[in-house]
């Protein structure tokens, strides 16, 4: 882990569970897999301060544990999972897109505690949006559940893995800690459970109720009271489903702005035809074929079938390589290359980026190098048409802040400088490293005058801009490394 | 070692690379050597774009803010313990902060967590109970050893199941105490917190007439 991703998981951490915890988090991303006592020693917090803050590390799936040999376990902290957080505004308002208010509170309710029951889940949803309603209006349990179901169904929230049911007693001491397991099958199933209820309104009378002294209110919720039918089975948000979806918004629009409107809505069937079928490291989706496009349109399209072959040809033939034609069976076999349409996005992102920092002209200089992957000063000069001296210049700046790289061809054996040729190239997956290790700085750095300034809403706004950078760039490394 | 003592007497202003193909021409003036670092804050040639406004940005950016709010308020959020000040102080004990217990405010299932994760709870009531209680069964268990000793030298079966009912009555009895020694401290606190006046408040305005009599 880069120092500025630590520094970012530990303002994160701050803000969001308190100094305590963001202590003992960063202590394991630091220093990898550790057990209690070490922990409590290293960070010098005591004993009880460090199972308070693993326990909510845990319960929010920030941190997991192993258990070795001799009964030590051992905790490990995700810190990719802990850089999440940024985007969880973005979850919750991609599911209020698709599923309205109630698929909306359901994903936050999952996502500020971590893991819950269906049943708890669903208790909380009606009992907020009940209060949101007019007077005299409740929220039916059954609408709720209705909507959770439709979430398990497409994938975005799934089970948790959920502690081993022994059938025989063990003869020895329970194991210090369990081990959670996870059936493929079972883990968008849904329990069966009818819950009948409705939403409750908290009123005054509740209010005066809460204000009572700790010492009368009784120990445990009523909820205990009566046995809870899905106890056990925990659900949380499915995060790679998020970003499966972020990724398809994020090709559907490029090609919505590339071409037109019913291209990219072509795109977006064949993407939502292969999302259940394809994995997400992919580098492409299964081949569909015209036929089965067609018939799968949104039902207000109603193009003809020589028009969709036409879009579907044209799709192809782009230079971008967005959609592919991988055989000629049922009409045209196509696919949508999402390895090169991640790289596309990745490389017109660093475009940006170097335009606007450095001005038109260098962005010219870096499109020239892309193009002709590996060139020469004095070729530079030729064929972007700028004066030596400026050209030279530019191509030193974006040299030192490392979007481009120098390749030698020696000319011989012994590397003399003099009989070397220097090649100007661009690496794509470096260049995206380094703009995705930029990006998680200057995240750390807004929040940081943020907490400072405490007032200005542009900096939360930056923060959102930056994090959707940090969101394309990453997919695009995930998916080349995967390849390789 | 020759040859970098000769290197650097022959020639001082030759470079290992071919000068011009890096670009620099005969003759052309080579900028001025940098003798400090770099400014911090160096002038920005191009300003950033604006960013995007609209519904959508609005509705997450308030969002995103809201969520801040939230975990806040959560049981989630654990704040540091307040620092003891330097004279225990009888408010003390009418101020509320942070949980009763040394322990956590939400109930995690635990039986997905390892178990040395599980505070033991109510620490100062244990404390007091193990000072006191540790004298009594010793006691106990030595009387009825004698007496049953005394009484009746039989089987020795009998009397070590007889010594661990013992014991486990005890234990059932230290925690039937611990019990009722929880609920006394908690009715203790009756009243409702937040009516509590510590005083510290009064007395501090009367200060300025000391002439007319306090009623």
């Amino acid at each position: 882990m880069t120092q500025a991703e630590i520094k970012l998981c530990s303002l994160l951490l701050q803000e969001h569970f308190g100094e305590i915890v963001e202590k003992i988090g960063v202590h394991l991303i630091r220093t990898g897999s550790q057990p209690l006592r070490v922990i409590a020693h290293d960070t010098g917090t005591s004993l009880d301060q460090v199972k308070k803050a693993l326990c909510v590390l845990v319960q929010h799936n920030l941190v997991s544990y192993q258990v070795h040999k001799r009964g030590v376990v051992e905790y490990e902290a995700q810190c990719s999972r802990v850089l999440r957080m940024l985007r969880y505004p973005r979850y919750i308002y991609t599911t209020k897109t698709l599923y309205s208010d109630t698929g909306e509170l359901i994903v936050e309710e999952l996502l500020l505690n971590g893991k819950l029951t269906m049943s708890a889940v669903v208790k909380k949803v009606a009992d907020r949006l009940t209060e949101t309603m007019e007077d005299g209006k409740t929220m039916d349990y059954a609408e709720v559940s209705n909507t959770f179901v439709r979430l398990a169904d497409t994938h975005f929230v799934q089970r948790c893995p959920s502690v081993p049911t022994t059938e025989n007693s063990d003869p020895g001491p329970p194991p210090p800690a369990p081990t959670l397991v996870i059936n493929e099958k079972d883990m968008y199933l849904v329990p069966k459970l009818s819950l009948i209820g409705k939403g409750k309104r908290r009123r005054s009378s509740d209010e005066d109720a809460a204000g009572e002294p700790k010492a009368k209110r009784p120990k445990y919720t009523t909820d205990n009271k009566e046995p809870i039918p899905d106890d056990g089975i925990y659900w949380q948000a499915n995060l790679d489903r998020f970003h499966q979806h972020f990724r398809d918004q994020a090709i559907v629009s490029a090609v919505a702005n590339r071409m037109d409107q019913t291209s990219s809505e072509i795109v977006r069937t064949m993407l939502r035809m292969s999302e259940i079928t394809t994995s997400s490291s992919a580098p492409f989706t299964q081949p569909l074929s015209s036929n089965e496009i067609f018939r799968s349109l949104p039902v207000g399209y109603n193009i003809s079938k020589q028009v969709l072959d036409q879009y579907l040809t044209l799709l192809a033939d782009d230079p971008l390589e967005f959609v592919g034609k991988s055989g000629d069976s049922g009409g045209g076999m196509y696919v949508i290359n999402l390895h090169k349409a991640l790289a596309s996005l990745a490389t017109a992102t660093l475009e940006s980026v170097v335009q606007e920092r450095f001005g038109s002209r260098c962005a010219r200089i870096f499109r020239l190098v892309l193009q002709k992957k590996h060139i020469e000063q004095k070729q530079v000069e030729d064929f972007a048409m700028i004066p030596a001296k400026e050209a030279k210049d530019m191509l030193y700046k974006m040299l030192s802040e490392n979007f481009m790289s120098l390749q030698e061809i020696p000319k011989t054996p012994d590397h003399a400088p003099s009989r070397t040729f220097y090649l100007y190239t661009v690496n794509i997956l470096s260049a995206a490293r380094m703009l995705l290790h930029r990006c998680y700085k200057s995240i750390a750095n807004l929040i940081e005058r943020r907490q400072f300034e405490t007032k200005e809403n542009k900096l939360d706004a930056s923060e959102i801009q930056v994090d959707e950078t940090i969101f394309l760039l990453e997919s695009y490394i995930e998916c080349t490394m995967k390849r390789q | 070692m020759a040859s970098r003592g000769g290197g650097r007497g022959r020639g001082r202003g030759q470079l290992t690379f071919n000068v011009e193909a890096v670009g620099i021409g005969k003759g052309d003036a080579l900028p001025p050597p940098t003798l400090q670092p770099s400014p911090l804050f160096p002038p920005l040639e191009f300003r950033p774009v604006p960013l995007p406004s609209g519904e959508e940005g609005e509705y997450v950016l308030a969002l995103k803010q809201e969520l801040r709010g939230a975990m806040r308020q959560l049981p989630y959020f654990i704040r540091p313990a307040v620092p003891k000040r330097d004279v225990e102080r009888y408010s003390d004990k009418y101020q509320m902060s942070g949980p009763i217990d040394n322990a956590i405010d939400w109930n995690p299932d635990w039986r997905r967590l390892p178990r040395e994760l599980k505070i033991r709870v109510r620490k100062l009531q244990k404390e007091r109970i193990t000072i006191l209680l540790p004298k009594r069964p010793p006691k106990t268990t030595e009387d009825k050893e004698e007496t049953i000793q005394k009484l009746e030298k039989k089987e020795e079966e009998v009397t070590s199941e007889e010594d661990e009912e013992k014991e486990e009555e005890e234990e059932k009895e230290e925690e039937e105490e611990e019990e009722y020694d929880e609920e006394e401290h908690e009715e203790e606190t009756d009243y409702i917190m937040s009516y509590f006046d510590n005083g510290e408040d009064f007395g501090g305005d009367s200060d300025d007439n000391m002439d007319e009599a306090i009623y």
